[in-house]
């Protein structure tokens, strides 16, 4: 059994632009570092019901609720946060104020503070996944092993994770501050890991760059890349070269192909083989320069192929497999 | 299923309005590109307005002078056509709405509050709001001196297709919603009645806010509200204005999807949407589509014959060959399957298939193609 390349990280976030699998890899994940007998906590904070959708369960209540058992008796919990509800439940942790709370919901302000403050409602989701995890029980263990998040997108993310810093600048004492404080010392610390998801096409590999640059200067912990949704080649690099170039030998796929007794015009049948080929060529051609970007950026980097049964729960074990044998968990 | 006619509907003068929407990645913003280019090169004057082109896309376009106004494109071929295009600055955008608006004094007093700051460039919607705001300029400057008369309208890369119509709507509820009249209302000294009672309702949440966000932010909130009182109006008119714009005959949407569940899920949403909201349908453009030549060659027979070349051990190629082929007829038969569950849903709505090309689309030459593809010709 490979060991996995991230011992100390409790909260895994996943990032990646939209799209890419985000919400995927995040529960395969999840399943990956439950697997043999841990808890694991699989958090989304969009507020879309994602997980819900996911593994086909109705819609998470803001509570922590059992969604899946993994291989060798571990445990996926999910949680979707509420903002209203972390505000509400923020505000009881540090003003004892829950009822005012109420009165505030009832005039809409709840709810004014929570979309149009973007950076309160972070600071909500930020805690809350910065809670669990700390939390202990009375016999001070932990109740999960693990934290997985589902984040906002990679254009978002480095704001998202580093709002508590803008609190710190407006808050200069209290126990706000220290909050703030607190949270992200967890988020800088070895204890926390941001994992990219991206595609080998040029747009979502460019936002992946741009995305550990700025991961990278706000002092937040880049973990791995994870190339999602990857097709093998179907010819050997040989036979890509000649495809690229035009040059295969077409009479050498003619006498097989009349051979093999297939379709009425050979002309055609090699015709159409001949330019699938070069298509494939160039798709894979593309995908090696994307790779290279990838490589470059110096993370370890992990695959997972396009499933083409679509993603139900059968997959999300094969791909928290796959990435438990190249050591993502 | 009917096809849907590009060139029928760029070629008619009386359409003067395209907007590209869909969900995040499918391609809009390569065909709004593509549409204005081919537009432009059968003879109508075009401004494109692209929201978040590739890099490459932005560079081969000319989209690199960020002044938030269109610019000719370089290496357009028409006698009587052009083309203009821009990328939308969206906080620019924002001020010089502020700015057409009111005072200077005011306006830079607007600019200038660190909340106004936040909002304009980080309020979901904004962006949404902007191309709107944005389109209805260009329009009114079309209706005033004929520049364009044909405008092509990219849509942010939201998750949601339906954000482009929410959004807008969401920004003009904050502005003019109920809660800013309440923050208003001490202000304004209503000091009776259901004014009290807001009042202290008010005093509340204003010392909780204080306590979470400190006095400043509040305090700029409040400047902010008071200073952009008089212009609600005009936001609001703006954005009706525009809505109006989108219902009439003159424009068309074209919903794009990616033969995905979730694409085209969305798509189905949006192709609702529209019909309740009595917004014209152009179609659906069902990009990046499996090509598959030889579609007569099913897999089952490739790969029979495969498994009878390699147990014959001649040419290992072909064997491969018929794989590929194999495999991607399968995969453009799930896509298939796809797109037929939309269509048995909207049955009445045409639909062109655009597919999906070995290589990014980041020149003039692959928007060309693209629109070939757009209008039924196999380059
Ligand atoms: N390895 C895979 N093989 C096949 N399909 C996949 C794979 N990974 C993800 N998908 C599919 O791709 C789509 C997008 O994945 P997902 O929802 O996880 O992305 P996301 O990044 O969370 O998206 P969003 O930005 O909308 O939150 C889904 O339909 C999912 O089932
Ligand atoms: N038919 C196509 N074939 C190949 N690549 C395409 C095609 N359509 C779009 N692309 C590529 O897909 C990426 C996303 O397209 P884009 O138009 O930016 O999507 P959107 O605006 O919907 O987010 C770009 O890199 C673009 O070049
Ligand atoms: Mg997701
Ligand atoms: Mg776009």
């Amino acid at each position: 059994m490979p060991t996995s390349d991230w011992p100390d990280v409790m909260l895994h976030v996943v990032s990646g632009k939209g799209g890419t699998g985000k919400t995927t890899v995040a529960a395969a994940l999840a399943l990956a570092l439950a697997s043999g007998g841990k808890r694991v906590m699989l958090m989304e904070v969009e507020g879309r019901q994602g997980l819900a959708q996911l593994f086909d369960v109705p819609p998470l209540p803001y509570e922590e609720r059992k969604l899946a058992v993994a291989p060798g008796g571990g445990e996926v919990w999910g949680l979707a946060v509420d903002p209203e509800e972390a505000l509400l439940e923020y505000l009881e942790l540090f003003y004892n104020l829950r009822r005012a709370g109420g009165a505030l919901r009832r005039m809409g302000a709840v709810d004014f503070v929570t979309t149009i403050s973007p950076g309160l409602r972070d600071v909500l989701l930020t805690g809350k996944a910065v809670e669990l995890v700390r939390r202990k029980d009375k016999l001070h263990a932990r109740p999960y092993d693990a934290i997985v998040l589902d984040a906002p997108p990679t254009g978002r993310i480095t704001r998202f994770l580093n709002v508590n810093t803008e609190i710190a600048g407006v808050a200069k004492v209290g126990p706000i501050r220290s909050q703030a404080d607190g949270v992200m010392a967890v988020l800088r610390s070895p204890r926390t890991a941001v994992h990219l998801t991206t595609l080998l096409e040029e747009m979502p590999v460019q936002e992946t760059a741009d995305g550990v640059a700025e991961l990278e200067e706000a002092a937040l912990p880049v973990g791995g890349i994870v190339v999602n949704m990857t097709r093998p080649p179907q010819l050997d690099a040989a036979d890509l070269a000649l495809a690229r170039a035009g040059d295969l030998p077409r009479d050498q796929i003619e006498r097989a192909v009349v051979a093999a007794g297939i379709g009425r015009d050979p002309q055609t049948v090699v015709d159409a083989l001949v330019g699938e080929a070069a298509d494939h060529a160039a798709r894979v051609a593309v995908e090696d320069t994307e790779r290279q970007r990838i490589e470059s950026l110096g993370r370890p980097v992990y695959e997972l192929p396009f499933l083409s049964s679509g993603i139900d729960l059968a997959a999300l074990y094969d791909l928290s497999r796959m990435l438990k044998d190249e050591g993502m968990a | 299923m009917s096809t849907l006619a590009i060139d029928r509907l760029i070629d008619d003068p009386a359409t003067r309005i395209i907007v590209c929407c869909g969900s995040g990645g499918v391609g809009k913003t390569t065909t709004a590109a593509a549409i204005g280019l081919r537009a432009a090169e059968r003879g109508r004057r075009v401004c494109v307005l692209t929201i978040d082109p590739a890099r490459r896309l932005a560079q081969a376009m000319g989209l690199t002078e960020l002044d938030n106004t269109p610019r000719p494109v370089v290496g357009v071929t028409s006698e009587t056509g052009s083309l203009d295009a821009m990328m939308l600055d969206m906080k620019r955008t924002f001020d010089e709405v502020v700015e057409s608006h009111s005072d200077p004094e005011r306006a830079k007093a607007i600019l200038d509050n660190p909340f106004y700051q936040a909002l304009s460039s980080s309020f979901a919607g904004t962006q949404e709001y902007m191309a709107m705001e944005k389109l209805g300029q260009l329009r009114a400057q079309s209706d005033r001196d004929g520049t364009w008369d044909l405008i092509v309208v990219d849509t942010p890369p939201s998750r949601s297709a339906l954000d482009f119509l929410d959004a807008p709507e969401r920004l003009g509820t904050f502005l003019d919603g109920r809660f800013i009249r309440i923050l208003l209302a001490p202000a304004r000294g209503a000091g009776r009645g259901i004014g009290r009672i807001i009042g202290a309702g008010f005093g509340l949440f204003a010392g909780v806010l204080n306590k979470i966000l400190g006095a400043q932010l509040l305090s700029d909130l409040a400047a902010f509200v008071g200073a952009v009182d008089t212009m609600f109006g005009g936001f609001r008119e703006r954005a009706e204005a525009t809505y109006a714009l989108l219902q009439d005959r003159g424009t068309a949407f074209l919903v794009v999807a990616a033969p995905e569940r979730d694409a085209l899920r969305e798509a189905s949403y949006f192709v609702e949407r529209l019909e309740q909201d009595g917004m014209p349908l152009g179609g659906l453009v069902l990009n990046r589509v499996q090509e598959v030549r030889a579609p007569e060659l099913s897999a089952e027979q490739c790969l029979a014959a495969a498994e009878r070349l390699e147990s014959s051990g001649e040419s290992p190629l072909t064997v491969s060959l018929l794989r590929l082929h194999a495999e991607r007829l399968r995969n453009a038969e799930r896509q298939r399957r796809l797109a037929q569950r939309f269509t048995s849903a909207h049955p009445g709505v045409p639909v062109v298939e655009v597919i999906a090309l070995a290589e990014d689309v980041h020149d003039l030459e692959g928007l060309r193609e693209i629109g070939d593809l757009l209008a039924g010709q196999a380059s």
